[in-house]
């Protein structure tokens, strides 16, 4: 399988200084999802943002795993509303021209 | 400069002890961490804030200081010179934070990355030295791009100076008004080889005199003639690509709404798809008429 735009996760857990025990749990709570290829276990490129910011979450803020994936849908919830918010502003926008 | 009091920043007393601040720290951070709070600058400039208020009382020799000087914080220097004199313990100062020592440094945080006038002025530019390790992700930085509706007719390609560099980034087709789009790694420095912040880039459309929008859809007003109305016809309406013919049916009410598919604004990351565009008929009633119009008109009304 093509690897180039997978991190392994080897590499990336020891330039995070963090135990790969901390990846491998947010595996089980399905907050990230690696990849394997040939016995190793691969980031996907486009879940990097998103487990780094669950890595700062763990580190700068001491959230636990459950608490990090309450965040983190919680989070995405409020990006949710956020772009109802704007969709309907832009809405009201055309109303109130008219 | 104003003197800023840290310990009411983290809303506690003068005789906090270290836990109490870790706690106050750790709530307020959990509170405003950017990570929390996207896109929000107030919740940044908070987090600013509380760090750089930990940043001093959670270092005993910082806090010391700030408590001897505080608001005096401008005779700082000159006190501890006469201190030194005195043969009292020397200050060792905070600037030269050896390399891996950790701590924040000024660049992490706020507009343009720095702590505040009164932290640099009273601990120097640089924060920590007393071997933490912490990684801190850099600020994220905002800026907003002004476009017309037309601009986002199709993708282009535009320059951006930012901090100095020069960033080419392509806008989208169909971006809305208000959207915002990330640039990673194009933010402030990290800390201690913390990843870079990002470039959050808000779109800003002005309305057009001519076109409403509604999300992918476009509303304008075409006037058409009591007789075209009436009798059917054709108006010529004109769309963001140029003019069109559109067929009017007889009967036609004031305020009927025809649709012309695919004449709206193309559709946001998915090439050659468009909204529609919406007609709004605006039936015009003649305002000066002739007598023999006028003759016609009644004639026309006793008719029915």
């Amino acid at each position: 399988m093509e690897t180039a735009n997978l991190i392994e996760a080897a590499v990336f857990c020891t330039y995070h200084e963090i135990e790969y025990s901390f990846i491998s749990s947010l595996e089980e709570h399905g907050l990230v999802h690696l990849i394997l290829v040939n016995e190793q276990r691969f980031i996907p490129n486009d879940q990097l943002q998103q487990l780094e910011k669950m890595i700062r979450l763990y580190q700068d803020l001491d959230v636990n795993i459950a608490g990090i994936e309450v965040v983190v849908n919680v989070l995405q919830r409020m990006e949710e509303l956020q772009q109802q918010n704007l969709n309907l502003k832009n809405r009201l926008r055309l109303y109130e021209q008219c | 400069m104003a003197y800023i009091d840290y310990y009411q920043v983290l809303g506690l007393k003068k005789d906090a002890t270290e836990k109490d601040i870790k706690s106050a720290y750790r709530k307020l951070a959990r509170k405003y961490h950017p990570d929390l709070n996207p896109n929000d600058k107030e919740a940044n400039k908070k987090f600013q804030e509380v760090n750089e208020a930990n940043e001093v009382l959670s270092d005993p020799d910082k806090r010391k200081k700030y408590d001897q000087y505080g608001e005096n914080w401008q005779h700082a220097d000159a006190y501890e010179a006469q201190q030194q004199q005195a043969g009292g313990r020397p200050y060792s100062g905070y600037s030269g934070g050896g390399a891996g020592e950790g701590g924040f440094n000024a660049e992490s945080f706020g507009d343009g990355g720095d702590f505040s006038d009164y932290f640099q002025s009273m601990f120097g530019n640089m924060g920590g030295g007393r071997g933490r390790q912490a990684k801190y992700r850099g600020q994220d930085y905002s800026s907003e791009l002004h476009l017309n509706l037309r601009d986002v007719l199709e993708a282009q390609k535009q320059t951006l100076a930012v901090n100095g560099k020069n960033i080419r980034i392509t806008i989208p087709a169909g971006v809305e008004n208000g959207q915002t789009i990330k640039i990673a790694g194009h933010g402030g420095a990290g800390t201690n080889g913390g990843p870079a912040g990002d470039l959050l880039i808000t779109f800003i459309i002005k309305d057009d005199l001519k076109f409403k929008r509604d999300g992918n859809n476009l509303h304008t007003t075409v006037d058409v003639d009591l007789y075209t109305a009436v009798l059917g016809g054709e108006v010529i309406a004109e769309t963001l690509t140029g003019k069109v013919k559109v067929p009017v049916k007889a009967g036609t009410q004031n305020g009927a709404k025809v649709k012309l598919k695919g004449k709206g604004m193309p559709v946001y990351k998915k090439e050659n798809e468009f909204g529609d565009l919406y007609l709004n008929y605006n039936v015009a009633i003649p305002t000066e008429l002739t007598d023999k119009q006028r003759e016609l008109f009644k004639e026309l009304q006793q008719s029915i």
